[in-house]
Formats: C-alpha cells, structure tokens, sequence
C-alpha cells in the first residue's frame, strides 16, 4: 500500500458524525481556515485509522476537523474550518 | 444494548503473556496515523530543545548519530488495544540528549514533522525512560512507523511515543497535546488504565 | 451529568439477513431486512457493527447495492479482505436468519436522485461498483431516461460484480453504456491490454466533457485520485465529480 495515500475522505466520517450532527455533513461546504479553500465536506481527507477521525483539507493537507469518540463522550474540534454551511432547504427535501 | 454477533471474534488472539488491562496480543505491527506521512530528507533533518523562547540544543542527523545509543527490547501499548511485546528498536537515550540541559522547567511537549504533539512530564523520560529511536529490528525505522527517527517512551501508551519527532519544548506547566486535547489521558498509563480524561 | 450535551440520536438499527448470494469467489451479497427502515437514497451506505460475546465490537461501512425500495429490504455486496477482520465473517459465516446491527442511510453528497436528468458518469474501481450499481438499479426502477454511462475498472472478469445483471444491461437499447477496463487479466481476444484506466480510455469510454455530465467516482483512494485528475485533464468540472473512497485495501473504515 501507497502509505501516503493512507486517507479516504469525509464520506466515511459521515456516521460517527451523525452522532453530533443532525443534518447531513458530507454536502456541507466548509472554508479550510488555514489556506481558505472551499469544499464540501466529502472531499475532505479522513484519516480514520487513529484513535479518532482528523479530516484534513485536500489541498494543504491541515486539519479541519478532530473527532474522537471515547467511551460513550463525544469531543469534536472545529477549529481548522472558518465555517461548515449547510443548505437547510435541500436538507429538508429527504436526503439523509 | 449491543446485539452480539453469532460466532464473531475479531482478529484478537487468546494473551498469554501478561499485559495491562483491557489490551489484546497482536504479532503485526499495525500502523496508525493522524496524517500523511511526512518525508523529511537526512540533510534538513533536526532535533532542537527549546525552552519556549531559545533553543538550547540542536542537532543535524550526523550530528545525531554520532551519540552514543542503545538497543532497547520493550513491549508497546496502544490505547486501540492492541499490544506488541518483545519488539526491538536502537535509538539515543534522553539521558544522553539532556545531559547538559539545565532547566527546573518540568513539562516537555514533543513535536513532530507533520503537525502532531504530545506532552510528558520531564521526569517520565528521563532515568532510561525514553529514547530517540532510529532502528526497528535492526533496521533503519521506516516512514510509516516513525522513520527517520521517533520518540519511544515505552511505560506509556504508544500515542506518547511520537512519530517523526523533531523536538521537544520545555514548559512549565503541563498542556495537553494533539490527542490530549481531544479526550485522551494527559499522562496515559497502561498498567492503571488511563486511556480517556475523567479516567 | 449537568450541563454535559446528551447524545440522543439512537442510530443503531437490528437488520436480519433473508438471503446471501455469491458475487463472485470472494464477493458476497447480503441481503436484509431492516427494522424501521426510512429508505434510502442511492449511493448511501450503512455501518454495520459486529459484537463479541465479550462486548469487543468492529464498525465497517458497506455501500447499499439496491435500488430504493419500500419494504425495508436492502442488500449489500462484501468484498472478502485477505487480512480483513470483519468481511471474512460476513462472507463466509453468516447466515438467513442471523441478526446484524446496522446505522444509516448515511451519506447526502455521493447521492443520485431519479429526479436528475444530466447525463451520468460512472466511474468504478473494483468493489467501488457497488454504490454506482445502486444508482443503476434506481433509474431503472424508477423508470428513468438520463444518459448514464459506467466505466468499470476491475482486475479481471472473475471479479466483475453483478456481471449477468449488466451483461443484460449492455443488450437492452435506451440504457446504460458500460466500459469495462481490466487491470490484470482480460478476456480473450480483448482489443485492449490489460492496464489501469488512462487518457485514451477516459476518451473512448466516458461521456465528452462538453455535455457537462456529473460524475461519480468510487473505489480504493488511489484509483480515485487516478481516475479524478484523468476526468479534469479531460475537460471536466472538479466541481462535478464527486467521490467515495475506501482504503487501498478496498475496506472502508
């Protein structure tokens, strides 16, 4: 295996964090707030063989989003973003 | 209330050996990362100790590898639950990398290539605690489990043990590093269990 | 606790297998009837968490291989991993009859729904055919006419997922253009060697960049970065390809 190619992307985050999130996360946009990149957030790198989930942006490779899950408590750090938009209209028309 | 799976066991095999609480034997090396793996060629490389504001050591690759090391044979622990024993590394003792280091700082937070910390008390890696490891059964240790050169503090849970170390600051109090600040244990013993914060 | 935010959400739903059939030596469907199932959209995946008489448990997520349906019945396809902890279980040790413990639909972005009528690209790699097989399945059950076309990347036709199922596909007017790309072994008198998707195959195999299709690309992570940057080189929007990716070992995590 390609060890630099060790990531899949936000989709695979997409049930741990239905656990916080009400809405669907992978079509939001979120900004990288270290390079300002806008993406949804599918197409972010997700490192998930760790002991949690560290999305990363895709093109400067800085976290995004930390999320561990440790016995039942939740901790989730969003600092890498400068925001997650969601488009609550299309959210209610039955995507889950 | 979990259902339980008819006939499922996991890849976990029966542990003989004696190991810390709630660990399973594993015979491979499973290799888990927060990030890319970062590739750092020999003649950027370096390990600095700084005190927050000067750097009071430094070395080259060459530099490095002109102290004197050790072989070590140790068991690691991940807080995933698997554990590895009898593994042997060749690497610099802290010992010899603080020896003429003066400082009543007591807190050192490890910085690596690639964007990754985690913190220890100063006394946890010293007194044959820790080393800079460079070898993994006697050969060069590879990119993907740390290569060049990672931190081994080995009476820890191995997330201590950070790969693709660079350096080290000296603080005065202790902060909490990349998993620490996400729900993991400040300090991380094995033997009492000390995988989460509140533990 | 006081003041800590409770999680509510109940995600975890009881599935119970009706029926296993064998894609190919080491695929596996499975067929299930969820409790309470609210339907799904396709390209959505579930996890499905797998517990140990001593509480030890294992998540892995599986894409949905069927169409929307309303009786609470979906499948999904398993590729057998050889150092895999839990597909050799749920390829060779389960049953009719057993229970699983699955969450979802998950998954609003690598979706396709029946009301699009752009021209579809498909675009798989190896067990990366099962979520764009669900979005086949779904226009023809909803009995749509959006151009759709599939290319398929797979080592060989040994390891050709739903192969009579497209095979029919191939022979019906009005439907799907499929592409099939084999890596390692080809069938014989195949007019193209075997060989990882390149330039000229995204050229003959995949719609023009000019009808400005949507395209969705799923498989291990390095052959989507592969077949994504072949798709921009060719004139496409990033903007329009969405991707799934699963490990290099084709096991998503």
């Amino acid at each position: 295996m390609n060890a630099s190619l060790n990531y899949l992307d936000g989709n695979a985050a997409a049930g741990e964090l239905s656990r916080v999130f009400s809405v669907d996360i992978t079509s939001a946009e979120g900004q990288c707030a270290n390079c300002g990149a806008k993406r949804r957030f599918a197409e972010a790198h997700l490192y998930s063989h760790c002991p949690g989930l560290i999305a990363r942006c895709a093109l400067c490779r800085h976290v995004l989003l930390r999320f561990a899950n440790v016995r039942g408590r939740v901790f989730l750090d969003l600092r890498g973003m400068t925001y997650l938009r969601v488009d609550a209209a299309k959210q209610a028309e039955g995507s889950n | 209330m979990a259902i339980i799976s008819r006939g499922f066991a996991g890849r976990r095999s029966a542990a003989e050996a004696k190991l810390p609480p709630g660990q399973y034997l594993t015979t491979d090396f499973p290799v888990l990362s927060a990030g890319p793996t970062p590739h750092k060629s020999l003649d950027r490389w370096e390990f600095t100790i700084d005190d927050g504001s000067n750097v009071l050591k430094r070395w080259s690759w060459q530099s490095f590898r002109e102290l004197p090391s050790e072989t070590i044979t140790t068991d690691l622990h991940c807080v995933t639950r698997w554990s590895k024993l009898g593994t042997s590394w060749e690497g610099v003792s802290l010992d010899v990398l603080l020896a003429d280091v003066k400082t009543d700082l007591p807190y050192a937070m490890f910085r690596s290539y690639g964007d990754y910390t985690t913190n220890l008390p100063l006394k946890d890696v010293m007194n044959k605690q820790a080393w800079i490891a460079f070898k993994y059964d006697r050969a060069d240790l590879e990119p993907e489990h740390g290569g060049p050169a990672r931190l081994l503090v080995p009476h820890l849970y191995l997330w201590k043990s950070a790969k693709w170390v660079k350096g080290m600051t000296l603080m005065p109090h202790d902060k909490p590093g990349f998993w620490e600040s996400l729900g993991y244990h400040i300090y991380g013993d094995p033997w009492k269990e000390q995988r989460y914060s509140n533990e | 606790m006081e003041g800590t935010a409770v999680l509510e959400r109940v995600t975890w739903r009881v599935a119970k297998v009706v029926a296993v059939h064998d894609e190919t030596a080491t695929a596996r469907t499975l067929a299930l009837v969820v409790r309470d199932w609210p339907g799904q959209v396709a390209g959505q995946h579930v996890d499905v968490r797998l517990t140990a008489s001593d509480g030890y448990s294992a998540v892995r997520s599986y894409s949905i291989a069927s169409a929307p349906s309303s009786d609470g019945r979906i499948e999904i396809t398993v590729e057998r991993l050889p150092n895999g902890e839990v597909s050799p279980y749920l390829t060779q040790e389960v049953m009719a009859g057993d229970e699983l413990e699955l969450r979802g639909p998950i998954g609003g972005w690598f979706v396709w729904r029946s009301d699009h009528m752009e021209p579809i690209q498909l675009v798989a790699g190896g067990s990366g055919i099962v979520s764009l097989m669900a979005m086949i399945r779904s226009r023809r059950s909803a009995g749509s006419s959006a151009p759709f076309r599939l290319l398929y990347s797979v080592g060989g036709p040994e390891k050709v997922f739903y192969r009579d199922e497209l095979r029919a596909l191939s022979n019906q007017g009005d439907s799907v253009v499929i592409t099939y790309a084999y890596t390692r072994v080809t069938p014989k008198d195949w007019p193209r060697p075997a060989g990882r998707i390149d330039a000229p195959l995204i050229a003959m195999g995949t719609w023009p960049s000019t009808l400005r299709p949507t395209s969705y690309v799923c498989g291990p992570t390095s052959f989507v970065e592969q077949a994504t940057d072949l798709l921009i080189a060719a004139g496409h929007d990033r903007e329009r390809i969405r991707t799934e990716r699963f490990g290099a070992t084709g096991e998503r995590k």
